[in-house]
């Protein structure tokens, strides 16, 4: 219902905008049709965007559905159109957890949920503690505002493959730290092998999304009245108070989305465990992003791959429908 | 008004064009044509301390090409690691270069996809004849019985290097011929910080590259004769669980060499950190490490028992790389033309001598610049003792499956975990099971 009223709403704003547009042009061009100029220009104007945004996503996604249905090896990746049809053999594979694939992709898809559980919850707990503490004025603000947008700047193929050299077990900065200085293991750890590699990939991650969730979170603290914390000042509330009262329930719409885009990104991620990995990631840290890339560009099953996208897309659709209604009724709710 | 619709006009006859070109794809050329004969794309496989060092050495060759038959190549050096995603692109959208190289690996994959123009006797004619290359060079660029789908043009062997001073130092006189006098040597060598032998426990290919030449020792070909997967033969298991005791049970191998990935244990070897590594044509990167020639020696990678030959005596692969031409260029002529230019004994002369590879053509090979001894160790052993990786369609998905197993089994091992011939059995069994085809 929503949507539907927001809509009509637009459409009526957008037409009113075109009437007064189009009434301004009408001496200067009068062979357009009425039925185009009053409706139809901002379609026409919409239509590059629609046929570009239809050739970068929507015809790729139609493709790889298609490619999900066939049998597409290196046999036939010369001539993909001539793949022969498989029917569901491609999914039946890709969910099969008790053969090898499907157990893989299973696994991958856990290790994935824990992965953006954690990258995501400490990315943005970071992020919105650092917008607080630094919401007031203070002197060498905008030197720590500058600061902490770095990692959100830098490359992320550069930032990651620095952090894979400070993982090196031998001559790696983190057990330079860990080991050595500090004494807190036993012999140095190995980070980009074995079970520790999800410990290395999260903090990587966080370490590479949590000034997206600062930089939202402060744009988001600036719409908070002043006079709120004043008020709740005089009436005696405690910083934590502020907090938990005023600024995180102020802060919610920006943390709905904020949380949704990170959730997005997190799951999907390619780069960080592609260039701290390589292309076979440890069991530990086996993201399923890698792990579809792997099914098809590695093994070269691209039918089963495809497969597998479908499947993760379906999944993230659904996540995404589900905590869209969840947010939308909760702000029903809050408005109400 | 005007500007606007103007604008939009413009903005979607781009859209459709875009479109139109973008859509393009799923080629299945038949042979090639001389629709543009006098410019050529060439995909140079990154065979240098870098990319820039590799254009550097390549460009005035191509200059050379040019005038003496007009085509003007466009080089485009590829890093190893994008190499084979950006062929399986260029297969899949029909838009790749004329000319490209190729690891011999994965002659038999890209065979496969039939996008690759096959080497028949018409196609080797004109570049000189099949007979003037290395027979095993021929073999290890397609599935037996085939036409090759590519032309040899470096080759490699594996050789294993020692540093002379940690030799001399442990006392012993000579490198060892035989696995138990690497590990007994290896022993010796592993103390005071300083390792035996050094791996790269997280290559994948180089993974590969090992348990294959110790699976042939064993009696394992990793692929029956109808190509289908054997990953689990007693051989296999064997040569596999071999490689991994090197640090699970012999302990000559540094723990931390199961992360190595980017060729740490070369740096290591020239810092004396270790003192034997196995690997193809090393002498260029421990120059560039700092290592003068007399600081270290080559010799054959060692062999259960006896001296190296073929069958169980086999001590490396066939290594190298290759040229191909994509089927649907559209200067079919002129990349025959670079083809048999690469290819001649001057070109091969000067490339394999840059490179520190071995020529694969056979006049080349014989020039004096190849009888040092370490490239004739590699000679030598890419002439009597090496073979080539089995040659099936699936062979990337074996590298994948078994490399990244043998990589689990060196994490296993450096984390003290126990490896024994059911835990690398089980890894290989998983293996196998992921070969679909």
């Amino acid at each position: 219902m929503t949507a539907t009223v927001t809509t009509d709403s637009s459409t009526e704003k957008s037409d009113r905008v075109t009437s007064r547009g189009t009434g301004g042009a009408r001496r200067r061009l009068p062979r357009i049709p009425d039925r185009i100029r009053q409706g139809g220009l901002p379609y026409l104007l919409l239509l590059p965007a629609v046929l570009l945004e239809l050739l970068v996503h929507v015809i790729p996604m139609i493709i790889g559905i298609v490619m999900s249905f066939r049998e597409l090896t290196q046999f036939y990746i010369n001539n993909w159109g001539g793949a022969p049809w498989s029917g569901f053999d491609n999914y039946k594979i890709a969910v099969d957890v008790n053969a090898p694939i499907g157990e893989a992709l299973l696994h991958s898809f856990f290790v994935t949920c824990v992965f953006t559980f954690f990258a995501v919850g400490l990315a943005w707990l970071f992020g919105v503690a650092a917008a607080i503490m630094l919401q007031e004025n203070f002197r060498g603000r905008g030197f720590l505002r500058a600061i902490f947008l770095v990692p959100y700047a830098l490359p992320v193929y550069a930032a990651v493959i620095t952090w894979a050299f400070m993982f090196q077990r031998d001559n790696g900065l983190v057990n330079h730290v860990l080991h050595d200085q500090l004494g807190l293991t036993d012999q140095p750890s190995f980070w980009l092998i074995g079970d520790n590699s999800i410990y290395a990939l999260i903090v990587v991650s966080v370490w590479k999304g949590w000034p997206f969730a600062f930089l939202i979170v402060m744009a988001g603290l600036q719409n908070i009245p002043r006079e709120l914390y004043e008020a709740s000042a005089i009436d005696g509330a405690g910083i934590w108070q502020q907090i938990r009262k005023i600024t995180l329930p102020a802060l919610r719409p920006v943390n709905q989305v904020l949380v949704l885009v990170l959730f997005l990104w997190t799951f999907n991620d390619f780069n960080t465990p592609y260039v701290l990995f390589g292309k076979a990631a440890p069991e530990s840290a086996d993201l399923i992003s890698i792990h579809i890339y792997q099914s098809s560009f590695v093994t070269w099953n691209f039918g089963t791959g495809s497969a597998m996208s479908v499947l993760l897309l379906l999944f993230l659709l659904v996540v995404t429908a589900a905590y869209l209604l969840i947010t939308s009724r909760g702000r029903k709710g809050a408005d109400a | 008004m005007r500007t606007i619709r103007a604008a939009a006009a413009v903005t979607l006859a781009i859209s459709i064009a875009a479109g139109v070109t973008g859509c393009g794809g799923g080629s299945s050329a038949k042979g090639g044509s001389n629709d543009s004969p006098k410019t050529l794309t060439y995909w140079a496989s990154n065979q240098g301390p870098s990319i820039e060092a590799d254009k550097k050495i390549l460009t005035p060759e191509l200059k050379k090409f040019e005038e003496q038959t007009g085509i003007k190549v466009k080089l485009e050096v590829v890093p190893w690691a994008d190499l084979l995603n950006r062929i399986l692109a260029a297969t899949t959208s029909g838009q790749g270069p004329d000319v490209l190289n190729i690891g011999n690996t994965w002659s038999a994959s890209l065979q496969a996809t039939g996008a690759l123009l096959p080497w028949d006797k018409a196609n080797f004619d004109a570049i000189g004849g099949r007979d003037r290359f290395v027979d095993s060079a021929v073999a290890s660029a397609g599935a037996e019985g085939k036409d090759p789908s590519a032309v040899p043009l470096y080759s490699l062997a594996y050789a294993l290097y020692y540093n002379k001073k940690s030799f001399a130092d442990a006392g012993i006189s000579k490198p060892p011929a035989t696995w138990d006098e690497l590990v007994a040597d290896g022993k010796k060598l592993s103390k005071d910080g300083k390792w035996g032998l050094g791996a790269e426990g997280a290559n994948l290919s180089n993974n590969i590259h090992q348990t294959f030449v110790l699976g042939q020792q064993h009696g394992a070909d990793f692929f029956d004769s109808a190509g289908k997967p054997t990953f689990t033969s007693d051989g296999a298991v064997a040569a596999v669980k071999q490689y991994i005791d090197f640090m699970a049970k012999d302990k000559i191998i540094a723990p931390g060499n199961a992360e190595y990935a980017q060729n740490q244990s070369l740096t290591d070897f020239a810092k004396g950190k270790t003192a034997m590594v196995l690997w193809q044509a090393a002498a260029s990167t421990f120059a560039a490490q700092g290592m003068k020639p007399e600081d270290w020696g080559a010799a054959p990678v060692p062999v259960g028992s006896g001296t190296p030959g073929t069958g169980k005596s086999t001590n490396s692969m066939v290594a190298g790389i290759n040229m191909a031409v994509f089927k649907n260029t559209k200067n079919i002529d002129g990349a025959k033309k670079f083809v048999k230019f690469m290819t001649s004994d001057a070109e091969q002369k000067l490339l394999n001598k840059t490179y520190g590879s071995i020529p694969p053509v056979k006049t080349a090979q014989a020039d004096a610049a190849f009888s040092a001894p370490d490239l004739k160790v590699l000679r030598d052993t890419l002439a009597t003792s090496a073979a080539p990786l089995p040659q099936v369609p699936n062979e990337s998905q074996f590298e994948t499956a078994v490399g990244t197993a043998v990589k689990e089994l060196w994490a296993d091992a450096a984390a003290g975990r126990p490896v024994t011939t059911e835990s690398v059995k089980a890894r290989l069994e998983k293996a196998q099971q992921t070969m679909q085809q």
